[in-house]
């Protein structure tokens, strides 16, 4: 089977690209493998026919926020000598939080059913139309709460961003 | 002959067209600044200086590469690769012309017909700045750096106006995001740019803002930043940056082409397509397109060589607080009127 075949091989690189942001010395070097790691996702997407969700995704992940997260790594100047010491309280605080949401992934991957894997029957589910539709019956009211918690996170970093001028 | 065969076949032409229309459009270049300027410009290499594309190649190859010591070498490699690869992409979901026929079997005359071409073009485009950026960082130097998050700043805030406009054109043919769909409903000169020039406004200049062309070029702007994010880089890897600007331009040309000015179509297709054999008009609407293709870059130059560059301040305001809101008034306005009065 060719899609079990490119499945696995999409499956490694996207462990291998997470693994390899985590490891990297250099954080430039983590943004770009976290780019390729969103790219092996988008790829599951288009196998489970999903074409609008992988582009969306690309465009958001790859295009936007690791531009801006690229942004922040390049300005920053990581090296050596400049590299923030942590305390061995944020270092627990850190290992605390990631703890915790390690058994939420484990208490909601439980119910998983861990079947043959499929796409689904008709190719266009995923199509643009589809999941508009599916959108604005189905799921307006969360659809439309992102948008009003989107707005809040607008309104809330302009109010940061004037704030610093004033002083 | 198989559609596979077929689709190989036109990606090589495709590939060997936009090389070979990046490497004239220098030249042009050239020519159309010595024109505005009443100069003459090259005219030494070949006649009419015809030959200085292929001098300039050369010299670019030939050049001692230097490759700054402290810098990042493999991320200073990757920048400009990254940056041309990305200027092809976007090639692959441009409607070329009506389809040819061999031996009873249709042959679309484009790469990949996906359902989400205009997307698909948005995603590339947004990639397009990390060539920039890693080339500008990874050169250790400031210049370079300043020019990379000028370049990045203003990619990703003209990229939503960008989409906005694109949207109001999506409204009017009904919401396919194909764009071998979007141009064939653009028959004869029943063109979007009639019904959303406002759009095609607001998208000819983000494009210009999103291929760093005068008077967006701030990422390179020589009096201030020497060359901007390529300043270290030397031989043919300043050649790629130079280069995919080039095919930028062309590819940017023909998406404007497809979207807004009815991309194959010209008045009388139809009536050709009933007289004349199948490949000879889809070679005619290749040529038409084309030439609406050659009409936009010349359109960039004739830009470039007659407005001066924007100051950084007045290049945010125009993109948030002109561009941003006339684009999300366009959709408001299109989508009532598709609501309320139908197509």
């Amino acid at each position: 089977m060719t899609s079990d075949i490119v499945f696995f091989l999409l499956a490694a690189i996207s462990v291998f690209t997470a693994l390899m942001v985590v490891f990297s010395k250099s954080p430039i070097y983590s943004v770009m493998w976290l780019i390729a790691c969103f790219f092996s996702i988008a790829g599951h997407y288009v196998m489970l026919n999903a074409q609008f969700l992988a582009i969306v995704h690309i465009i958001v992940y790859a295009g936007a926020i690791m531009v801006l997260m690229l942004f922040t790594v390049m300005l920053l100047n990581l090296n050596k000598e400049s590299e923030p010491h942590k305390s061995i309280l944020s270092k627990s605080i850190g290992i605390i939080t990631g703890g915790m949401l390690f058994l939420v992934l484990l208490a909601a991957m439980r119910s998983t059913q861990l079947g043959p894997y499929s796409a689904p029957e008709t190719t266009d589910v995923g199509f643009v139309q589809k999941v508009g539709m599916k959108l604005f019956t189905d799921y307006l009211l969360p659809f439309e709460m992102t948008s009003v918690l989107f707005i809040a996170a607008m309104i809330g970093s302009v109010v940061l961003a004037k704030k610093e001028r004033n002083i | 002959m198989s559609v596979l065969i077929f689709k190989v076949i036109l990606i090589v032409i495709i590939f060997l067209i936009s090389l070979g229309l990046a490497a004239y459009a220098t030249y042009g270049e050239r020519k159309v600044a010595a024109f505005l300027q009443d100069r003459i410009g090259p005219d030494r290499a070949g006649p009419f200086g015809l030959l200085q594309p292929i001098a300039d190649g050369v010299k670019m190859f030939l050049k001692e590469e230097i490759i700054p010591t402290v810098s990042d070498k493999f991320l200073f490699i990757l920048g400009p690769s990254l940056f041309m690869v990305t200027a092809l992409m976007t090639s692959a979901v441009i409607p070329w012309g009506t389809p040819m026929e061999f031996g009873g079997v249709t042959y679309h005359l484009q790469v990949a017909d996906i359902n989400i071409g205009i997307l698909y073009v948005l995603g590339v485009v947004s990639l397009g700045v990390y060539g920039i950026m890693l080339g500008g960082w990874s050169s250790n130097n400031k210049y370079a750096l300043l020019g990379a998050i000028r370049a990045s700043s203003q990619m990703i805030s003209y990229e939503l106006a960008m989409g906005m406009s694109v949207i109001a054109v999506l409204l009017i043919s009904d919401g396919s995001l194909s764009l071998n769909a979007i141009v064939e409903g653009q028959k004869g000169l029943n063109w979007n740019v009639f019904y959303q020039p406002l759009a095609a406004l607001i998208f000819i200049i983000t494009a210009f803002a999103e291929c760093n062309r005068t008077p967006f070029d701030l990422p390179e702007s020589e009096s201030e930043l020497i060359g901007g994010y390529h300043t270290e880089y030397s031989s043919m890897k300043l050649g790629l940056y130079l280069f995919a600007e080039y095919i930028n331009m062309f590819i940017s040309s023909a998406i404007i082409s497809s979207l807004f000015f009815g991309g194959y179509n010209f008045p009388g297709l139809e009536y050709l397509q009933t007289v004349l054999p199948t490949n000879l008009v889809s070679l005619i609407s290749f040529g038409a397109f084309f030439t609406k293709i050659l009409f936009f870059i010349f359109f960039f130059m004739w830009v470039r060589w007659t407005i001066p560059r924007f100051r950084y301040d007045q290049l945010m305001r125009l993109g948030w607080q002109v561009l941003m809101p006339l684009a999300i008034i366009n959709v408001l306005i299109t989508g009532a009127v598709v609501t309320f009065f139908g197509n």
